[in-house]
C-alpha cells in the first residue's frame, strides 16, 4: 500500500525539505539568539563610548583590544590558569568516584549517580556561600588546620587562590564525573579478563585498557570542566580578594558597574576566541560526540 | 562493537558487580578515594541543611549561633525572595516548555533524515553548549541595548521577556543533543510498520514515534528545568534592574544580608528534586524488573 521508504544503514530517510521544517524553528532561535548577538558584540566591542552616559558608536576602534589586553592581561592569564588548575583536581576527584561506580556500583549505580547530583539541586550561589562558610576564619575546618600546624597562626584560607580553585573545583564536579562514568561504564570486562590470562598484573590491565578506553570521557569532562570555570566570577566574588579576580569578574564588571561596553565586549570577544579555538583544537583530536 | 557493549552490559546484569581489576589494597584505596569525593561532594549541602536551624547573629546566617525552628516556622518570612522564587519557576515552566518542544524537533529532524548541511546544523548546535556563560550574557545584552540592528525592528526591554528568550536558547541545544542521544538506535522501520498497516503519518507519530521517544524527552525537559531554575550568570546580564530571579536576588541580596530563610527554600527545594529523582529511579526499576520478567 505504502511506498517503499528508502533508509539506509542507520534507518535515516534520504529527504531534501522535511528536516528542515523541523530545524527551523530551533534554527532561527540561535541564529537570532545565539549568533546574531555574537555579530552585535563584535560590533560592540569595535565601537567608541566616549563617556559612560554617551550611546556607543561603532567606527572600528581597535584600540579597544590592545587597551583591554594591556589592562586586563593579568585577569586572562589567571582565569586560564584558575581553571587549568580546578579542571586537574576535578579529574583527580572524579575519576575515582566514576571507577566505583561503573565498577563496584553493581545494582545501586543509579543510586550513587544520583548521589553525585544531588548537591547540585541546591542553587550554584548558595553552594559557594556554604563554602564561605566552611572555610571562613569562624569555620571549623581553619581551627582545625591551625591546631595540625598547615597553616600558620595568621594564614586564612577564604580570599586566597586556593579558596577560589577549590570553588570552581567543587562547582563544576559533575560534569566531570558523568562523562567519565560513561566511557567507562561501556568497557567490556571481559577485555580485563582477557588482560589476565595474558598474564597482565591489574596495575597493568588498569594502565592499558582502562585508562586508553577512558580517554574520551575525560577528555570531554575536562573541557566541560574548563569552559565554564575559566568564565566564572562568582567564585572569585564570595572567596576570593581583590587580587583573584578572573575574566569574567572584569566583564561583568565593565558591562554591568562601570557601563563601558566596548572594552568589555572587547574582553568578552578574546575570550569566547580564545575558548573556541581550544574547542576547535580537542574537537578535530577527538570528535564532538562525547561533548554531548 | 555494538555487540561487544551488548555483551558486557548483559555479563553486569548477571553478575551484579563487575570484578575490579585493581588489587585488594588498590581497590581499598580507591574506594577510600571515592568516599572522600562523596564526602566532599556533600560537605556544603550539610553546611546549607545545618545552617537553615541556626538563628544568625546579625544580618548575615555565615556564623553558627544557636539551634531554632523559628526559619522553618516561618520559610516565607522575606517576601521579596518568595517573589523571585516565584518568577524562577515561571520562567523555567515557560522556557523548558519551548526548548522541549523545538528542541526536539531539531532532534529528530537529525536523526531520521539524511540531507544536505546535517553536518552545518550540528556545527551551529554544539557551538552554542562550548560558549562561556559570561559570554552569552554579554553578547545577549548587547543585542537587547542595540536598537537599530534587531532583526524585524523589534526593540526589547529587559525583563521577564528577555530572561526567557535567553533561557530558551541555551536550553535548545541541551535538549536537541540529549534527545538526539536517546533517538540513536530508534527503530525507525517501526513507522514503516505502522503505516503499512494503514495508520497516516500523523497518526503514526502520535500512537508510534512520541511514546517510544517520550523518555529521552522527559529527561531533556527535567534537565532544562534545572539548568534554568540554577541560572544566575546569563540571567544576571539580561534581566535588567527591576525583574529578580531567584539566583539574581541572592547575588544582589548577599552583600547586605543573607536571611536563613535562603537556606530553609533551598532545603525545601532540595527535598523536592530528590523524591522526583527517587520516583523516577523507582519507576525505571519497576520498569525493567516488568520488562525482563
Amino acid at each position: 500500500m505504502s511506498a517503499k521508504i528508502e533508509r539506509d544503514a542507520e534507518g535515516r530517510k534520504q529527504a531534501r525539505y522535511a528536516p528542515w521544517l523541523l530545524l527551523v524553528p530551533g534554527l532561527l532561535w540561535l541564529l537570532w539568539f545565539f549568533y546574531l548577538p555574537l555579530y552585535s558584540l563584535f560590533r560592540m566591542s569595535l565601537s567608541t563610548k566616549p563617556s559612560r552616559f554617551a550611546v556607543p558608536e561603532f567606527g572600528w576602534a581597535w584600540s579597544n583590544y590592545s587597551q583591554a589586553f594591556s589592562q586586563y592581561g593579568a585577569q586572562f592569564q589567571r582565569s586560564f590558569t584558575y581553571a587549568l588548575a580546578a579542571t586537574i583536581a576535578a579529574l583527580l576527584i572524579a575519576y575515582p568516584i566514576a571507577y566505583v561506580i561503573a565498577f563496584r556500583g553493581g545494582r545501586y549505580r543509579n543510586v550513587l549517580l544520583g548521589l553525585v547530583v544531588v548537591p547540585f539541586f541546591t542553587n550554584f550561589l548558595i553552594r559557594t556561600l556554604a563554602w564561605k562558610t566552611i572555610l571562613g576564619n569562624q569555620g571549623p575546618l581553619i581551627s582545625l588546620l591551625h591546631t595540625i600546624g598547615v597553616l600558620g597562626p595568621n594564614e586564612t584560607l577564604l580570599r586566597t587562590p586556593i579558596a577560589v580553585i577549590g570553588g570552581l573545583t567543587y562547582n563544576f564536579l559533575p560534569f566531570m564525573v558523568l562523562p567519565i562514568y560513561v566511557s567507562l561504564e561501556k568497557i567490556d570486562p571481559r577485555l580485563l579478563d582477557a588482560a589476565r590470562d595474558l598474564y597482565s598484573n591489574t596495575w597493568r590491565g588498569f594502565r592499558k585498557i582502562i585508562i586508553p578506553l577512558s580517554l574520551p570521557g575525560v577528555f570531554a569532562g575536562s573541557l566541560l570542566v574548563f569552559i565554564p570555570a575559566a568564565g566564572d566570577f562568582v567564585n572569585s566574588y564570595y572567596l576570593g580578594n581583590a587580587k583573584t579576580t578572573m575574566i569574567g569578574s572584569v566583564v561583568q564588571d565593565q558591562f554591568l558597574v562601570q557601563n563601558n561596553y566596548p572594552i568589555a565586549a572587547a574582553l568578552s570577544f578574546v575570550f569566547i576566541a580564545i575558548v573556541m579555538v581550544v574547542v576547535a583544537i580537542y574537537s578535530r583530536l577527538l570528535g564532538t560526540e562525547e561533548i554531548a | 562493537m555494538s555487540a561487544v557493549v551488548g555483551g558486557a552490559k548483559k555479563q553486569r546484569e548477571q553478575y551484579g558487580t563487575v570484578t575490579s581489576p585493581a588489587g585488594k589494597l588498590g581497590r581499598f584505596v580507591i574506594n577510600l578515594f571515592a568516599a572522600g569525593g562523596l564526602l566532599y561532594l556533600f560537605l556544603p549541602i550539610f553546611v546549607i541543611v545545618a545552617f537553615s536551624f541556626n538563628q544568625p547573629v546579625g544580618r548575615f546566617n555565615a556564623v553558627w549561633n544557636k539551634f531554632t525552628f523559628e526559619n522553618w516556622l516561618h520559610p516565607f518570612a522575606d517576601q521579596a525572595l518568595v517573589d523571585a522564587l516565584l518568577l524562577s519557576l515561571k520562567v523555567a515552566l515557560l522556557s523548558t516548555a519551548v526548548a522541549t518542544v523545538i528542541g526536539t524537533f531539531m532532534a529528530i529532524g537529525l536523526v531520521r533524515y539524511r540531507f544536505k548541511g546535517g553536518g552545518l546544523v550540528n556545527f551551529l548546535l554544539v557551538l552554542p553548549l562550548t560558549a562561556p556563560e559570561i559570554v552569552l550574557g554579554a553578547s545577549l545584552l548587547t543585542l537587547f541595548l542595540a536598537p537599530t540592528m534587531l532583526l524585524f525592528n523589534i526593540s526589547f526591554s529587559l525583563g521577564f521577556a528577555t530572561i526567557v528568550i535567553a533561557h530558551i536558547m541555551f536550553l535548545v541545544s541541551y535538549v536537541a543533543l540529549t534527545v538526539r542521544a536517546r533517538l540513536r538506535g530508534f527503530d525507525w522501520t517501526l513507522e514503516d510498520a505502522a503505516m503499512d498497516l494503514g495508520a497516516n503519518p500523523t497518526r503514526t507519530f502520535w500512537r508510534v514515534t512520541l511514546p517510544l521517544i517520550t523518555p529521552g524527552i522527559l529527561a531533556a525537559a527535567l534537565l532544562s528545568f534545572a539548568l534554568s531554575i540554577d541560572d544566575f550568570i546569563i540571567t544576571y546580564f539580561v534581566s535588567g534592574p527591576s525583574t529578580t530571579t531567584f539566583p539574581v536576588r541572592i547575588f544582589g541580596q548577599s552583600r547586605t544580608a543573607t536571611p536563613p530563610q535562603i537556606n530553609v527554600l533551598s532545603t525545601m527545594i532540595l527535598l523536592v528534586s530528590i523524591s522526583i529523582l527517587a520516583i523516577g529511579t523507582l519507576v525505571s526499576a519497576r520498569r525493567t524488573k516488568r520488562d525482563t520478567a
